[in-house]
């Protein structure tokens, strides 16, 4: 066990690693980053200062190095807007991106895997086409358009909800459904296939046989089974949440992370991208992290050796 | 199945035609029919905020979003088989470092990663494609990459290797022809996606710019206009959701044909 979370978090370190170097070549690639990062029209003492603070009149992996120092140490560069350290602008959008994305999240658990659950015990009938009907929403529909559509459905034509905006629990709704819906079909559908499958396995059939009452069979034969690959989505679903919080808070002027991502992109605000890009990895692997953990703790053959990819 | 066949052919048809088809020149203005509705004569889906014929622009988005996703593919299926084959051919560090790559991109939402790209460089046309020809290529690098190597401890590779074979022709002439269905399979996995990845980015502003137009795009500058001209932004948005379900479809209908095995794969 001890060895399985050794390897995980190697490969976490790594990750973030390979990430910062991304963020370092993309940085170098596009230009000088005292110009880059501190903007055009700064004082020249600033841009010496800043120059020999990330020493970048060294050679260039002593300057990887200095880079990496400063990355851990929260040293992002200043925002171009108002000079202010990017990592601040970040951190205060923090929780309004929260407030959309832990509903979305906890909608899309709480009614996605016990429909797909539900759907894979009662084949064939209306709720089971109701599953497969959403699961195709959430794959073919993409959020920026099912969001216009409600915007245009409960905002426009209805005047129930507010179209934009945060400034009460109402103006959440939407975004919150916006970025359930897709998430909840897919979901539905992932852990549909899980259960078929795994119901269609001899050892439920020997449960069934030897006169296990059908909840137990259910709940302690194939749930369990099933869980695994219903943890692996659920993994990917938090990056597709991410994602989708970008998009989502755009169309609904809602004053998160991502909105604040597309405005530094487009005044090309390098400084908070690269907090944000970081941020956003940590975020994704400490995820994917768990994933892995849970993996170990859910099925206890995983712990032995690591799945290869 | 017909049915979304018959989408696809129609939308190809869009995008090779397009000079053909397109009743009027897509920047063409006429301010003295702006926001015209659906059903005007000449402007059949309608103007939108300048006078520009939707009809117009529609079937030139058609062809710009599928040149990108058609591009991008075969891109990141080339990318990702190439590297695939190469973690199976030289395993050991070659092969950390693709799963290093594969874990890079696992955590990184890919619409993210793009952005940041494009906060760097500016957007421009060949950026786009080359951006989006990184899309989905760990899933081809981890399909190749699986079926290399059982293929190398099968008969036939092997045969082929005593017989004084190079690896470069092992691998392309008798590996990739034994892969191909999986790949191509994979490919309508990606297709779709890339044509949201495109759309998203293109509906926030920083995919294909003005004058150009992409499905994406439109939606996007239709989105001021949603309480007082929703055909703007319905007519490309109805086209994204009927194309992408249509490829879906016809990929399911291709994997029950070509490989009954890869249905764990999406």
């Amino acid at each position: 066990m001890l060895r399985f979370v050794t390897i995980r978090l190697l490969r976490a370190g790594l990750t973030v690693l390979s990430v910062m170097t991304f963020a370092f070549v993309v940085l170098r690639m596009s230009g000088d980053p005292a110009q880059v990062l501190l903007g055009p029209d700064v004082p020249q003492n600033i841009v010496q200062d800043f120059r020999d603070r990330w020493g970048l009149d060294d050679p260039i992996w002593r300057q990887y190095l200095s880079y990496l120092r400063a990355m851990l140490q929260g040293d992002f560069g200043l925002s171009m807007r108002d000079r202010s350290p990017a990592i601040d602008l970040v951190v205060e959008r923090i929780p309004a991106t929260l407030q959309l994305t832990i509903p979305a999240l906890i909608l899309q658990l709480a009614l996605g895997i016990p429909a797909g659950i539900y759907a894979a015990l009662k084949r064939g009938t209306l709720a089971d086409r109701g599953v497969i009907v959403m699961a195709i929403i959430g794959f073919t529909v993409p959020s920026f358009v099912m969001g216009l559509l409600l915007v245009l459905v409960f905002a426009v034509v209805l005047g129930a909800l507010p179209s934009g905006g945060a400034s009460s629990w109402q103006h959440a709704i939407l975004p919150v459904l916006t970025m359930s819906i897709g998430g909840i079909g897919v979901l539905a559908r992932f852990s549909r296939s899980a259960m078929i499958e795994v119901m269609g396995q001899p050892y439920i059939r020997t449960a069934s046989a030897k006169g296990v009452r059908w909840s137990d069979v259910v709940r302690k034969h194939a749930l369990p089974n099933a869980a695994v690959p219903i943890v692996t989505i659920v993994g990917f679903m938090v990056g597709s949440l991410i994602a989708g919080a970008i998009i989502v808070e755009t169309i609904f002027s809602w004053p998160g992370m991502g909105r604040l991502l597309i405005v530094s992109v487009t005044n090309r605000d390098l400084a908070v991208v690269q907090c944000i890009l970081l941020l956003v990895a940590a975020v994704m692997v400490v995820s994917n992290l768990t994933v892995d953990l849970l993996y170990g703790w859910i099925d206890p053959r995983l712990r032995q050796a690591p799945p290869t990819h | 199945m017909q049915l979304s066949l018959f989408w696809l052919v129609a939308m190809i048809a869009c995008a090779i035609f397009v000079d053909v088809l397109r009743p009027f020149p897509i920047t063409q203005m006429n301010l003295g029919t702006r926001l015209a509705p659906p059903g005007t004569p000449g402007h059949w889906l309608g103007t939108d905020e300048l006078g520009r014929d939707v009809l117009s622009r529609l079937i030139q988005s058609v062809r710009s979003s599928l040149v990108i996703a058609f591009g991008a593919t075969l891109l990141s299926a080339f990318f990702g088989t190439l590297l695939g084959f190469m973690a199976a051919k030289f395993r050991g560090v070659v092969e950390h470092v693709v799963v290093m790559l594969a874990d890079f991109q696992a955590a990184l939402p890919f619409l993210i990663m793009s952005l940041a790209v494009l906060a760097f460089f500016g957007s421009s046309m060949p950026l786009l494609v080359c951006l989006m020809g990184f899309y989905g290529w760990e899933r081809y690098a981890r399909i190749t990459r699986g079926l290399a190597i059982s293929a190398n401890a099968q008969g036939y590779a092997a045969a082929v290797v005593q017989l004084g074979a190079t690896p470069s022709r092992v691998y392309l002439r008798h590996i990739l022809p034994n892969v191909a269905s999986t790949l191509i399979v994979s490919m309508t996995l990606t297709f779709p996606e890339i044509i949201l990845m495109e759309s998203s980015l293109s509906f926030l502003g920083l995919g294909v710019q003005p004058p150009d137009t992409s499905l994406g795009n439109m939606v996007g500058f239709g989105r001021e206009y949603l309480t007082t001209a929703p055909w703007i932004m319905l007519s490309p948005a109805t086209v994204i959701v009927l194309t992408t379900l249509a490829i879906s479809l016809a990929g399911d209908w291709l994997r029950d044909r070509l490989d009954p095995t890869l249905d764990s794969i999406s």
